[in-house]
């Protein structure tokens, strides 16, 4: 049992707030991506978690109890650093086995937690070396190999995987995912990359300059996009942002008017149709066209200057640089987002 | 192609004749000190001097190390040992543990220490020799190996040496090891001796010889023959005036003298080059 709460948490550095205010639940074996671009403060939140910085305001639950003044190992925590931090001068055993040690297991029972981890993943013909004289990716399992042989309450990821090539990315995602499945540990995992969020996420936390613009499954926040910024940052290519004022007229032909206030509509790849020219919400020239086998992409530009990018599902595009063509909408799939870049609530 | 390895092999041969010339220069006077001390003080003044070892080796080296010049050598060599060991360990201990306090705790006035300690490096042992002499007197430490060591403890170079390798160390390391429940304590033995071992190991061969060579230190705060460390035993043995001295037991000690640090050099090399290859990052 061990659910984290976190209660509006700030962090300031001197007189600069850099997280303003995140408050999220969450439940006992459930995995949390937390993604959001480079400084929006995923680490910094992370980090709070685990102990290593301290909360300037709200208060962070672990399991029922309040962590907020306690030391990262008094609150039952495992961590998965970016670069491992392996500790370079210990064999891959002594790795694993530091923290038990320090915890004052017995040497019998050391072993058979730490060989019961290398089993799991993998790493039991690596024991007796070096880190150095492991990849990459055996490294990032003996990291994992010494958050696991702990079982603590929860586990923490700092971007685990940035330093793997892709291919190697892709599969450990897996990896991990079904290792916190079978293991049922309450994890945090921060990523800036949105692949890797959407497909590991039980739910996630898009977070934008301190803020958790939005919580929820990943299919949720993908359908749903609370913000611009959610609705630019997960999903890619990202979705198209045009300027409403232009489309009111066309939209108010199309049915009744629930776009009054909208400032900016979106509308995601997937969802834009051709049409002959004149006929759509507007009319567009193609700029390229980017074929990637299963599907094309083609970019254009509206005569206002608007970028908008098209998923077209025929991998056989005829269209060519320079042509004309009209765009509609799948018809439910317009976003309508208010000055401030908010959701505006659909009225009917 | 042929023409290319030949004059490579050329090469080859003239950078060893130049290494072997450089290395014979070196190690001439060191030859000629080694003959002298296997010869009579008859042979050594008749000329020409001899260049092939003599047959009273064993002779004038029992003479040197049990008997010497009103200190036995082996008593000279014992003092330079303590005061050189005492002097290396010290200051390794004293500017790793400083180093780590720099680097790892916030303490008031920490940058102020740590522009003190840099600030010594301004004040070697030369410049402030009388009124540290006047301290050690004061503690009673004249002829003591305390007194021969204590005051050339401190080190800012070693202080310095260690905080840029401390520096060097990433944070994300010092964390896992909090969140392994590494106390301070720990962290230290556990992760940062182990992984500085290379560098002490480099600075014990530096220290060593750096504390063995002392000469002005030992001079004044040793009155007492048998506190008399080797260096300054040799130039004790130099003649002053008319007086006749045994050079084959001068050059005898002085070989003697070399000795240690050699030894040093040697066994530390081998350490301290496996700690090269296996220290990683
Ligand atoms: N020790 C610090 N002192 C001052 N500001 C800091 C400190 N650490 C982080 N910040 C600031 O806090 C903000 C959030 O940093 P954080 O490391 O959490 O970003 P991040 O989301 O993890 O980014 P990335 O994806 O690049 O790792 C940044 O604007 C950063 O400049
Ligand atoms: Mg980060």
């Amino acid at each position: 049992m061990a659910e984290i709460a976190l209660r509006d948490i700030r962090k300031s550095y001197g007189p600069t707030e850099v997280i303003h205010g995140v408050s999220a639940d969450i439940a006992d074996g459930e995995l949390i991506v937390i993604v959001g671009p480079s400084g929006c403060g995923k680490s910094t939140l992370l980090r709070m978690v685990a102990g290593l910085e301290t909360v300037t305001a709200g208060s962070i639950a672990i399991g029922g109890r309040v962590v907020n003044d306690l030391e990262p190992r008094e609150r039952d925590i495992a961590m998965v650093f970016q670069n491992y931090a392996l500790y370079p001068h210990m064999s891959v055993f002594d790795n694993m086995a530091y923290g038990l040690k320090i915890a004052g297991i017995s040497k019998s029972d050391i072993a058979a937690k730490v060989n019961d981890a290398a089993r799991m993943l993998e790493l039991e013909p690596y024991l007796a070396r070096k880190p150095r004289q492991l990849s990459g990716g055996q490294r990032q399992r003996v990291a994992m190999g010494r958050a696991i042989v702990r079982s603590p309450s929860a586990f923490l990821f700092d971007e685990p995987l940035s330093n793997l090539d892709a291919k190697l990315r892709v599969q450990m995602r897996l990896e991990i995912k079904a290792l916190q499945r079978k293991l049922g540990v309450t994890s945090l995992y921060v990523t800036h990359d949105q692949v890797e969020a959407m497909t590991l996420a039980d739910r996630m936390i898009v977070m934008n300059e301190g803020v958790a613009e939005q919580i929820g499954t990943p299919l949720e926040v993908y359908n749903n996009p609370a913000t611009t910024f959610v609705a630019g940052f997960i999903g890619s290519p990202p979705m198209n942002f045009l300027d409403a004022e232009r489309l009111r007229s066309v939209l108010a032909r199309q049915g009744p008017n629930r776009l009054d206030r909208a400032v900016t509509i979106g509308i995601r790849p997937e969802h834009v149709e051709r049409t002959t020219v004149g006929n759509g919400l507007l009319d567009a020239t193609v700029a390229f066209i980017e074929a990637l086998g299963a599907e094309t992409l083609l970019h254009l530009k509206t005569d206002a200057g608007e970028t908008v990018v098209v998923r077209s599902a025929n991998p056989e595009e005829t269209v060519r640089p320079g042509e004309r063509i009209g765009l509609k909408a799948v018809p439910d799939h317009l976003f309508a987002y208010d000055a401030d870049g908010r959701r505006v609530a659909s009225e009917d | 192609m042929s023409g290319m390895v030949e004059k490579k092999g050329w090469r080859r041969v003239a950078l060893h004749a130049g290494i072997i010339t450089g290395i014979a220069i070196v190690c001439f006077p060191i030859y000629v000190a080694f003959v002298a001390s296997t010869v009579t003080q008859g042979d050594l003044v008749r000329p020409p001097m001899p260049l092939l070892p003599g047959p009273h080796l064993i002779e004038n080296y029992t003479r040197a190390i049990f008997q010497g010049y009103g200190t036995p050598v082996w008593r000279m060599l014992w003092n330079s040992l303590v005061m050189a060991l005492g002097i290396t360990v010290g200051k390794i201990a004293i500017s790793i543990v400083s180093a780590y306090a720099i680097v790892y705790f916030r303490f008031p006035f920490r940058m102020f220490f740590f522009w003190m300690i840099f600030l010594t490096l301004m004040l070697p042992v030369e410049v402030r020799i009388v009124p540290t002499y006047a301290v050690a007197a004061d503690l009673s430490l004249l002829n003591s190996y305390t007194g021969l060591i204590l005051p050339l403890i401190a080190s800012a170079t070693a202080t310095f040496l260690f905080r840029q390798l401390f520096l060097t160390i990433p944070d994300e390391l010092v964390e896992a090891a909090r969140i392994d429940g590494a106390g301070p304590i720990r962290f230290f033995r556990d992760i940062l001796l182990p992984m500085s071992r290379t560098n002490i190991a480099a600075l014990f061969v530096i220290l060593f010889i750096y504390g063995w060579n002392q000469y002005l230190w030992p001079l004044l705060i040793t009155t007492d023959a048998d506190m008399n460390t080797i260096v300054m035993g040799i130039k004790h043995m130099l003649p002053t005036g008319d007086q006749t001295v045994e050079w084959p037991v001068i050059m005898a000690t002085a070989l003697l003298a070399m000795l240690p640090p050699v030894a040093v050099v040697l066994f530390m090399q081998r350490l301290f080059v496996k700690g090269l290859v296996e220290s990683e990052k």
